[in-house]
């Protein structure tokens, strides 16, 4: 298993009371939590994730997202095991929904 | 009954959470150890495995028809829902606060393979704690009711847990029973059991086989709204009552007396046969009202 | 040593056991009394016919014998496997049986179980972990899978497995892993009648036993998250 630690500048996002989970860690799918975090124009990333040798696409993928969606002010954790860029993408922009909606 | 507005919802394709929000009363769950507050098993990080922030059940409290309940739900995408020492430790917090809070029922959502092999030892003594803890939530009076109807079934240890609960609801989908075909196959040979034979398999652990052998209480459409249903049902229903030398007698009786009537049996056909089923080949492509009123009118 | 070997050494005083088709049923004198022999012999693959004779005999004692101890020995290798125990609903006669032990526990009625050779998942839940307090004899073998089956299901190496078994008692077989996490009182050197007496004052002394494995597990070191969780859950506020 590889741990990898980002830290990505963001639009910021409005601090939610709850955290928001999506997802769940079964083959080719991972677990997105979403909390608020210290720095309210960046967005910190921790993955655990099964695949090892993926940073860079970790990198591009969530470099990607934070500029392309408002996720500033949040603290982000992801438990991975082997989900695709496209499965990624869409859970991140799940879990992002559900802790601005207040959903959970 | 669902109306022309209403959608099934599929229990075996839902995940633990999704359950959970079909299953309860509209916005009152409250979960216990939230994911945010939760740290992954270092068991399964020592073995290069990456955890889950609940490691695999969900539990808290809720309401169902505005009665007071706790659940445990386990997630069967995530190790196989199996029992790994956090998971079991929750599980088990869980049965002992209803001993103290006496809601009305604990709601099992059973979607495991049993021990977590990767867990072992912690595995197994949890599941012998579940075993005792659901024990005293009954004689304590609070009824404890598994909802069996996922991917992997109710297996291994779990598959005796749910047998000490106070009843089971079990959809088509589900399965019940005890060693998994695949290890006996692997074990016996082909001949024993082929484990890709999949109508054979719900032949022999399936809901439907269950609920006719009367392992099951209650048969129920793979649909969340009936499960909620069902169980709503089972709250409105008789109080649990103490454990008692009588009630096991008559079980033991129950238990023997078809022993020796099915012992030789190697198909749910021909128990079917014996319980009186005219067409039991019928019975895999009955609906679930079919079966039940099938069921009401076989012979006792 | 065989089954007549260990109940020689356990009960000096005198013992009147039956053994048939692996299951062993009786009494056998104590100083403390006479005390309800009964479990598994022979690495007994656990099947209905075996699970409905041992609740049978534990429900006649409740009935005609109220407060003897009993005193479980087991020696198995698992559950039976087989299509036709699984179509009659395998795990239903193990709760059953696990179920007729609790019952006895509640009748007041204490109890120990000792592992004599082999305790293996199912075949262990059902009765053996049911006990007030499970032991186990110095070279039983107790575990839930042995590690190359556990890495051909697991996918993960083999020798993997014996390396972090060396340590860590969360899966390694062995009855010293089971006493770290708590669901193994104690091992003991051999069969001996003064352990026996020991135990059973212990059981007695401790009706209405709870179980308390949880905690053993932590002060022992073997399960450390496992108390702790079930505590919190126990008492966590729930907010609004």
């Amino acid at each position: 298993m590889e741990t990898l630690d980002f830290r990505f500048d963001s639009a910021p996002v409005s601090r939610a009371a709850n955290p928001a989970l999506c997802g769940v860690v079964g083959s080719g799918n991972l677990e997105i939590l979403v909390k608020a975090g210290d720095e309210p124009t960046a967005c910190a990333v921790r993955i655990k994730t099964s695949a090892r040798g993926f940073g860079e696409t970790w990198r591009a993928v969530l470099g990607s997202f934070a500029a392309a969606h408002a996720a500033g002010g949040t603290a982000i954790a992801i438990n991975d095991m082997g989900a695709t860029p496209a499965v990624v993408s869409l859970r991140l922009a799940q879990a992002l929904a559900d802790y601005q909606g207040g959903a959970q | 009954m669902n109306s022309a507005l209403t959608t099934r919802h599929s229990w075996f394709e839902a995940t633990a959470r999704r359950r959970l929000v079909g299953l309860l009363d509209a916005g009152s769950f409250r979960e216990i150890l939230p994911p945010a507050e939760a740290q992954p098993s270092p068991h399964l990080a020592q073995l290069d495995l990456p955890g889950a922030f609940d490691d695999g059940v969900v539990v808290g409290c809720g309401r169902l028809a505005e009665k007071t309940v706790f659940v445990a739900a386990q997630e069967g995408q995530f190790m196989g829902g199996a029992v790994g020492e956090i998971h079991g430790a929750k599980i088990v917090g869980l049965l002992r606060r209803a001993v103290q809070e006496k809601p009305a029922a604990v709601l099992l959502l059973i979607d495991s393979g049993g021990v977590r092999l990767h867990e072992a030892n912690a595995g197994l003594i949890a599941i012998s704690e579940i075993m005792r803890a659901v024990l005293d939530a009954r004689a304590a009076g609070v009824p404890v009711i598994a909802l069996v109807g996922g991917s992997c079934g109710a297996f291994g240890g779990m598959g005796i847990v749910a047998k000490l609960c106070s009843a089971i609801l079990i959809s088509e989908e589900g399965r019940l029973a005890l060693s998994g075909p695949e290890v006996i196959e692997t074990v016996m040979g082909v001949e024993e059991f082929d484990s890709k034979d999949r109508a054979l398999v719900w032949r022999i652990t399936g809901g439907k086989h269950r609920y006719l052998m009367g392992d099951c209480a209650l048969l129920v459409d793979d649909d969340i709204a009936a499960f909620r249903a069902g169980a709503a049902e089972f709250l409105a229903g008789p109080t649990e009552s103490a454990p008692s030398l009588g009630q096991l007698r008559a079980r033991q009786q129950v238990l023997e007396n078809r022993l020796a009537a099915y012992a030789t049996y190697r198909d749910g056909l021909q128990v079917w046969a014996a319980l009186g089923v005219a067409e039991p080949e019928s019975v895999p492509l009955l609906d679930r009202d079919s079966l039940v009123a099938l069921k009401e009118g076989l012979p006792t | 040593m065989n089954l007549n070997d260990i109940l020689d050494r356990l009960f000096p005083a005198g013992h009147a056991v039956d053994v048939a088709n692996s299951v062993i049923t009786g009494q056998a004198q104590t100083a403390q009394g006479t005390v309800a022999v009964l479990g598994t012999t022979d690495a007994a693959a656990i099947d209905h016919a075996m699970a409905l004779a041992l609740a049978d005999f534990i429900l006649d004692t409740v009935e005609q014998q109220p407060g003897r101890p009993l005193v479980f020995l087991v020696d198995t290798c698992g559950q039976a496997l087989s299509r036709s125990q699984e179509l009659l609903c395998l795990n239903g006669s193990l709760a059953h049986l696990a179920s007729c032990v609790d019952l006895a526990r509640r009748q007041g009625h204490p109890s120990l179980s000792l592992v004599t050779a082999n305790a293996v998942s199912g075949g262990f839940l059902s009765f053996g972990l049911m006990a007030d307090q499970a032991y186990a004899l110095a070279d039983a073998q107790v575990r839930v899978m042995d590690l190359r089956a556990m890495a051909r299901v697991t996918k993960i190496a083999h020798e993997r497995l014996v390396e972090l078994a060396a340590t860590s008692p969360i899966f390694a077989p062995g009855a010293e892993s089971y006493v770290r996490m708590g669901g193994i009182e104690a091992i003991w050197p051999t069969a001996s009648a003064e352990l026996l007496e020991a135990a059973l004052l212990a059981a007695r002394q401790a009706m209405p036993a709870t179980d308390q494995r949880l905690g053993c597990g932590l002060n022992r070191g073997g399960r450390q998250l496992a108390a702790g969780i079930a505590q919190a859950v126990q008492h966590a506020g729930l907010g609004a």
